[in-house]
């Protein structure tokens, strides 16, 4: 049986995802190799926090416990965030951001589907409109991955290199903590299992297009479902949380 | 009775139409109305009640837009309340024909027909020139100055403009 507990936590989860990919998204703004990708990235960092935004109110309507949506995005230290690594990653080259972006993409996509059958009905209402923001997502980097992997030898070296650093970090999508298992068994939240074929199927017809090898997976990536970040978070939490922390309870 | 009910109708329809006329903050030829993001204006207990649902999840105009609505109606006298609803999800099949015909004549390509994620995921779609009608357009970037925008040029009139995106 899910608790009101469980089904806040499984969601800051997946709003932590959310939030820390749209803040690595948002600092390619003014920075893209392209005015095309300068307007692409703070638009797809602009969808996911609006993602998490929507998660990260729910979960605190559950949790009844008078936290905030900014409470929880700003004001929590790095082991109470529990994002998945891969998405705290730096953003490493446009092939490493256009990658990871989606790694993500291809994953939600899917999510978001299954999870308009949630018995809970916020959940079907985001999960709607999320499903087709996500789809944007990965048609726009797909293109990107093909275009760079079957690209120029630089390019193509690029993607691969890309792919060798952030595939490892991909199998921590799927990893089930015994809150979300509680929501899969409420019918909540998708059993993410369930998830990982139409994700395996989106990536290899990309990468065969793209001339881009799946490579196997040692040693996955992983620790931040349960708060144990790399290095490089910490860093990311003190330009995310500077402003709350400088002047506390500052509103716009 | 009968009078106390008529004016109630009377002014749920006077809520209801101050309401739809506000116009959209990012797109202004069109109201709340057209785009079909103003779900209902009902009085409750003497307050004018209206539900609003947002585009995008990431609108940043969503905020905008509630307050908008609800100044129009305290302006036309009201009390009033915003709820936001978000189910079901709004889709580009919420936007009016008058709103379509309205994004058109103000140089904004309207948004295909019958949304689903799929056709974003795989289709290429054909996108009339709002100016000329020309279907000989090519698309220059998937994201534009709106989240709800891309950008595409004729190959006619030479025109670059935007295109309401298809979700
Ligand atoms: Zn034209």
């Amino acid at each position: 049986m899910a608790t009101n507990a469980d089904f806040a936590n499984t969601l800051i989860a997946l709003a932590d995802d959310h939030l820390i990919l749209g803040h690595r998204l948002s600092q390619w703004c003014g920075h893209a190799p392209m005015l095309e990708e300068d307007l692409s990235m703070p638009n797809m960092a602009l969808d996911l926090i609006g993602q998490a935004r929507n998660l990260y109110s729910y979960a605190c309507i559950l949790e009844g416990s008078g936290r905030s949506e900014d409470d929880l995005a700003f004001l929590r230290s790095d082991r109470e965030y529990k994002n998945c690594l891969m998405v705290e990653r730096p953003n490493g080259d446009f092939a490493h951001t256009i990658l990871r972006e989606l790694y993500f993409a291809a994953f939600m996509h899917p999510y978001w589907e299954a999870a308009q059958s949630s018995a809970d009905k916020t959940i079907c209402g985001y999960a709607q409109k999320a499903e087709k923001e996500i789809a944007y997502h990965i048609r726009h980097c797909g293109e990107w991955v093909i275009r760079l992997g079957d690209g120029t030898k630089e390019s193509a070296e690029r993607m691969r290199k890309a792919v060798t650093a952030l595939h490892p970090y991909t199998e921590e999508l799927f990893t089930i903590t015994p809150a979300h298992q509680a929501c899969i068994d409420a019918g909540l939240l998708p059993d993410l299992a369930t998830l990982k074929s139409a994700w395996s199927m989106t990536i290899s017809t990309i990468f065969k297009d793209a001339f881009l090898e799946i490579p196997e997976i040692a040693f996955p990536q992983e620790g931040g479902r349960d708060g144990r970040h790399t290095e490089d978070f910490g860093h990311l939490l003190s330009e995310l949380q500077f402003m709350q922390r400088a002047y506390p309870g500052q509103k716009w | 009775m009968v009078s106390a009910l008529a004016a109630h109708d009377f002014e749920q329809a006077r809520a209801l139409s101050v309401a739809s006329a506000v116009l959209d903050p990012e797109v202004p030829c069109v109201t709340v109305a057209d785009l079909g993001i103003l779900r209902s204006v009902d009085i409750i207990d003497g307050v004018a009640v209206a539900k609003v649902t947002p585009t995008y999840s990431g609108c940043p105009a969503v905020l905008a837009i509630e307050l908008a609505v609800e100044t129009a109606l305290l302006d036309a006298g009201f009390e009033a309340r915003i709820e936001r609803v978000i189910s079901p999800a709004w889709t580009t099949d919420w936007i009016t024909p008058a709103g379509r015909e309205k994004l058109r004549a103000y140089g904004i390509a309207p948004p295909g027909k019958t949304s689903s994620s799929k056709m974003a995921l795989f289709g290429e779609i054909v996108v009339a020139c709002p100016r000329c009608a020309s279907q000989n357009t090519s698309k220059i970037s998937e994201f534009g100055s709106t989240a709800c925008k891309a950008q595409y040029q004729c190959a006619d009139c030479k025109e670059p403009f935007d295109y309401f995106k298809c979700i």
